[in-house]
């Protein structure tokens, strides 16, 4: 995210007070850009949501008792998937308003928490993956495969993104160059985190839990 | 601890940070949040355990569920409640526009009629 140059009271200053670039809107131009980029990712895992609708009952190829889900899937195991990445989501929110708060030490722990949380979560996909790919559904095996691997590996490249932001973000704050001036920074990337754990919501629901 | 955290730590909130924090919710308010959604995950997760229900029964059960947290999470953690309305409109114009692209594709696709029951 750029520095914001320290400007005099201008019209149209953001809600963040004369330390933010005016802008024409009156809001944070980066905030407004990751709302943007947020919105345009709906259509992407919209995208991906409705082929794994679409295909998950029409594998014609691979073993029978791999071509329903229902088969495969372990819920009890991926409930707490869910519930690692739920409370990441607090854990960002927390770390949000702690540096809001201008406590820099307590918005550090709390990324560094997010940041493990958000690592268990992608070892419990991983696990997950490979005992998959161990009983027989692989990439390609059939069409089920292929549609579920490609949901939940692009949610998961989503997340792992997120943790090396995270940790930069943990880094900086080390170094002292993330204090409460750059609190749009976690603030915006906060956005960012909880959109993941929404599409998770999303993705456990119609792919795992829905017969 | 760095000279620019003790500075970070010591010096009192300018004033557009103290503003900033008057809208913010609180932490407690953040850890209810996650309580209730940890009850609704909680409840998702028991349909699994409902071997007589039909499969309409649990979508009519899942998905208000996944819809109420969908909300919730993005109205208190995106904190998009408290926010300026046009990020508001931004993210739904987003949303709104995949739901109504993907169930087209899904309707043209003859997902309603063909494989899909709800009964």
């Amino acid at each position: 995210m750029a520095d914001t140059a320290i400007h005099g009271p201008v019209a149209g200053e953001t809600e963040h007070g004369p330390h933010s670039h005016a802008t024409s809107t009156g809001i944070s131009n980066e905030k407004l850009a990751m709302w943007v980029f947020l919105g345009s990712d709906c259509l992407l895992f919209g995208a991906l949501i409705s082929t794994y609708l679409l295909l998950r009952h029409r594998s014609i190829s691979g073993p029978v008792e791999l071509r329903d889900p229902a088969n495969i899937f372990d819920i009890p195991f991926t409930s707490v998937s869910s519930f690692v990445l739920l409370f990441s989501s607090l854990t960002m929110a927390l770390a949000v308003g702690a540096i809001h708060r201008g406590d820099v030490r307590r918005c550090r722990v709390f990324l560094c928490t997010t940041a493990l949380l958000g690592s268990v979560f992608i070892g419990g996909q991983v696990y997950e993956f490979t005992s998959f790919v161990r009983e027989g559904l692989g990439y390609t095996t059939n069409i089920l495969g292929s549609a579920f691997y490609t949901l939940t590996g692009f949610h998961g490249v989503h997340v792992s993104v997120g943790i090396m932001f995270l940790m930069a973000m943990f880094v900086m704050s080390l170094r002292g160059r993330l204090g409460p001036d750059r609190a749009e920074t976690v603030e915006i990337f906060g956005l960012y985190w909880h959109f993941v754990d929404i599409v998770w919501i999303l993705i456990f629901t119609i792919v795992y839990l829905i017969p | 601890m760095s000279m620019a955290e003790t500075e970070h730590k010591g010096a009192p909130l300018e004033p557009h940070h103290e503003a900033h924090q008057k809208t913010h919710p609180s932490d407690w308010t953040y850890i209810k949040v996650a309580l209730v959604l940890g009850a609704l995950t909680a409840l998702e997760v028991s349909t699994y355990y409902w071997e007589k229900a039909s499969t309409g029964a649990l979508v009519a059960v899942l998905f208000p569920l996944m819809i109420i947290k969908f909300g919730v999470v993005v109205a208190y953690f995106m904190h998009l409640r408290y926010d300026n309305p046009l990020f508001r409109r931004v993210f739904v114009f987003g949303l709104l526009l995949a739901v109504v692209v993907y169930l087209v594709a899904l309707t043209a696709m003859q997902f309603w009629t063909d494989g899909w029951s709800l009964i």
